[in-house]
């Protein structure tokens, strides 16, 4: 029981982190009916918003000191992070430790932004042609985002630590009754589902029971009559575009501290997300949030020992083999409307 | 000639001149100046150019005609190169036996994934390709290991039993790759002054098998067989309505076009006998896409220019440093060489992917015919000026759609 449990704990981030990129793919087809590739790049972006926003806190002021010297003889220097100097030492050292969350609220404009500039930029021409075709041109835009970062930072990962308080594992065992010692897991990665689960109740609540997303979702099942109705609801897609961008971005951020950000790690989510999005169903949003959460689980399932031995290499193609199941047997996903996509 | 009209042998001739006579015309530069660093001519890039050219060459069979975008196809490039090095392994060190294993292997597995990944199209098609090629690659990566080498690769060893051949040379080495005797490593030197022009056996047996390929490419797309897949990538609907049931002909297109990747891999492993399993990852089945729609998709000769623009830049381009950047605009003043100098670095050298994911865009957006349509376009609009000068004005220009 302990061990299954364990499972599921292991499976929930990497599934949170699915279900955020999957929603926001899954957001743009349904509204904008555009497979967007690029969108493993936005998440990387979001993550290195959270590796920017670090290295400008940490950005110090440096000053000599007469009184020492280092070995060389010379006067030593001391640096101090500018924001301690404003805010004084412990505050300011709060705020250092905390960049990633801090991170968040930077990173919701600069993401919807970059969405809403894709959209308008590039993407808004591509509706009229086909499928292919959009593929490959995020494509290509994947690719540019990807060596844009790779040029500015770097090819290496860049480790950015969670706050303090977050450091380090806890006994989730032992809080809810089973021996200690057994289920041991991360702080931030129970942190990063609590986030997903709030982005994904938000991004629900908000298209659920506000206006605009009511309006959104007439759009989604109908455009012609929505537009003809009185209302741009191009100008409410392309707003959409750069929330689906900001989900995307924010998964990102809070993924940082899991994985040191490296300019490729967008590419490697992407196709899993893609697949996700297929197997809950194109443009269904509960469908991709299910899916998610359910492929993350299944393989953290498939990777114990006990799985493996009886079947080897599962852990390794559970996710493709599940997708190419669903997408022979049940054609339009898990919670896919009828009719979409189901050629 | 050969069952071609008189265009399609020109075509045909053109890429035969190329391929055979590559060694010189990639090498215009004499080996003391400083611009021999764009000299492409040297065995390996060479094998590199024509082997990728063999695969983007398949991959249009698919794409091209039938609109199919396969994600996956690194997939059976590596197959072919695991059944090419075990054919070496096993049988001797003939390229023939192992390129023919590498595209029967690569043709049924091609046949297993086509019949299963076809019974969808659209995104869903290139997705489950895609599936299948990272399952691939994780197998290959992990499980199979005794067959494939796993991270290491699968290499020839001492102890090989190739029951045709020797497992060792007389003087204690592992035997390398042949065709009857002739091996592909040799290399003939031609010197004249200051140029340095170097035969390879190998390259020209990669050079005479592209013109194999490229021949029958061009007969598959005139033939009926073409014009159906055409119609396929056209109105599918329309096509069933007819009466006419679609999938055996993109299943064929599919295996056709997977057993040309197997050849590329079978002639990969001819080359070099190693075959690793980084060789499906999805990236690089990515390039091939990247390749034949820079070229041109659906256009002959598109492909075959798209893989050897990439490939150049992969190994030309991206060894351009900063201080060669500095040499070339050292006639600048100085302030200004620096800016130069600054805005250019990053597009090339190590940043050439950055260029190549510009102009791929650029061609997605407004050239969906890749370089192909663009010559054409620049030709058109010469011709258009010609016709003024002598005043015919007659402007109505037949141009034939992208070949």
């Amino acid at each position: 029981m302990d061990a299954f449990i364990l499972q599921i704990l292991n499976g929930l981030d990497k599934g949170s982190a699915y279900a955020l990129i999957a929603l926001g793919l899954t957001l743009i087809f349904g509204t904008l009916g555009v497979v967007n590739f690029a969108h493993g790049a936005l998440f990387m972006i979001g993550a290195f918003v959270a590796v920017t926003v670090s290295r400008i806190l940490s950005i110090s002021m440096v000053v000599e000191d007469p009184t020492k010297t280092d070995f060389l003889g010379n006067p030593a220097k001391i640096s101090t992070p500018y924001v301690e100097e404003w805010f004084g030492p412990t505050i300011g050292a709060g705020i250092l430790d905390w960049a990633v969350p801090i991170s968040i609220i930077i990173a919701i404009p600069i993401m919807i932004v970059i969405g809403v500039i894709m959209e308008r930029g590039l993407i808004q021409h591509f509706y009229k042609r086909p499928h292919a075709d959009q593929i490959l041109v995020t494509f290509g835009l994947a690719i540019v985002l990807q060596e844009v970062i790779k040029y500015f930072y770097g090819a290496n990962p860049i480790p950015t630590p969670a706050p303090a308080a977050f450091i380090g594992s806890f006994d989730f065992g032992a809080m809810i009754g089973f021996d200690p010692n057994t289920i041991i897991y991360p702080y931030w990665r129970l942190v990063y589902f609590a986030f997903s689960a709030i982005i994904i109740a938000v991004v629900f609540a908000f298209l659920q029971f506000t206006t605009f997303g009511m309006v959104v979702r007439a759009g989604m099942a109908d455009r012609e009559t929505v537009g003809l109705l009185g209302i741009n609801i191009d100008k409410r897609f392309t707003m959409m575009f750069g929330l689906a961008a900001a989900v995307a971005g924010l998964a990102g951020v809070m993924y940082a501290p899991i994985n040191s950000p490296n300019y490729h790690m967008g590419m490697d989510f992407l196709v899993l997300s893609f697949i996700v999005v297929v197997v809950g169903g194109m443009g269904s949003l509960g469908g991709a949030v299910l899916a998610g959460f359910l492929l993350g689980i299944l393989e953290s399932f498939a990777s114990m020992s006990a799985v493996i031995e009886l079947i080897p290499g599962i852990n390794q193609v559970i996710i493709y083999l599940v997708a190419i199941i669903i997408l022979l047997t049940r054609p339009r996903g898990l919670l896919g409307r009828k009719g979409v996509m189901e050629d | 000639m050969l069952g071609l009209t008189r265009k399609d042998t020109t075509i045909l001739l053109i890429v035969t001149v190329l391929a055979l006579g590559a060694p010189f015309l990639l090498n215009p530069f004499p080996i003391s100046s400083p611009l021999a660093q764009f000299n492409a001519g040297y065995p390996d890039l060479m094998q590199r150019f024509v082997i990728f050219g063999i695969f983007a060459i398949g991959f249009n069979i698919l794409f091209g005609l039938t609109g199919y975008l396969s994600f996956g196809h690194a997939a059976f490039l590596g197959v072919g190169s695991y059944a090419g090095v075990w054919m070496f392994k096993l049988l001797g060190m003939n390229v023939i036996p192992a390129i023919l294993a590498s595209m029967i292997v690569a043709g049924l597995f091609s046949v297993l994934i086509g019949y299963i990944s076809l019974r969808r199209s659209g995104i869903y098609f290139s997705i489950l390709t895609l599936a299948f090629a990272q399952m691939s690659f994780s197998l290959a990566y992990s499980v199979l290991t005794p067959i494939t080498g796993g991270e290491t690769g699968l290499q020839l060893s001492l102890n090989d039993p190739r029951i045709l051949g020797q497992s060792v040379t007389p003087d204690g080495n592992i035997p390398v790759p042949s065709l009857f005797g002739l091996e592909m490593g040799e290399n003939t030197r031609l010197v004249i002054s200051n140029w340095v022009f170097t035969f390879n056996v190998g390259y020209y047996f990669c050079a005479v098998i592209l013109i194999l390929a490229f021949y029958l490419s061009i007969r598959i797309f005139r033939s009926p067989f073409g014009l159906m897949l055409r119609a396929i990538k056209t109105n599918q609907t329309r096509l069933n309505y007819t009466g006419l049931n679609p999938k055996p002909y993109t299943l064929a297109a599919f295996v056709i076009s997977g057993m040309y990747a197997g050849l590329a891999g079978g002639l990969m492993v001819a080359m070099d006998p190693l075959a690793g399993a980084e060789r499906m990852f999805w990236t690089a089945s990515g390039e091939v896409v990247l390749m034949a729609i820079l070229g041109g998709a659906g256009t002959l000769i598109g492909p075959i220019l798209g893989a050897g623009f990439i490939k150049y830049m992969e190994n030309i381009v991206s060894k351009i440093n900063e201080t060669i950047l500095h040499n070339w605009f050292a006639f600048l003043p100085d302030g200004l060489e620096d800016i130069v100098v600054s805005m250019v670095y990053p597009f090339i050298g190590k940043g050439w992917h950055l260029t190549l994911g510009i102009l791929f865009m650029l061609v997605v957006i407004f050239l969906p015919g890749g370089l192909v349509e663009g010559g054409q376009r620049i030709g058109r609009i010469f011709r258009r000026k010609k016709k003024k000068e002598t005043g015919d004005g007659s402007g109505a220009t037949t141009v034939n759609p992208a070949e």
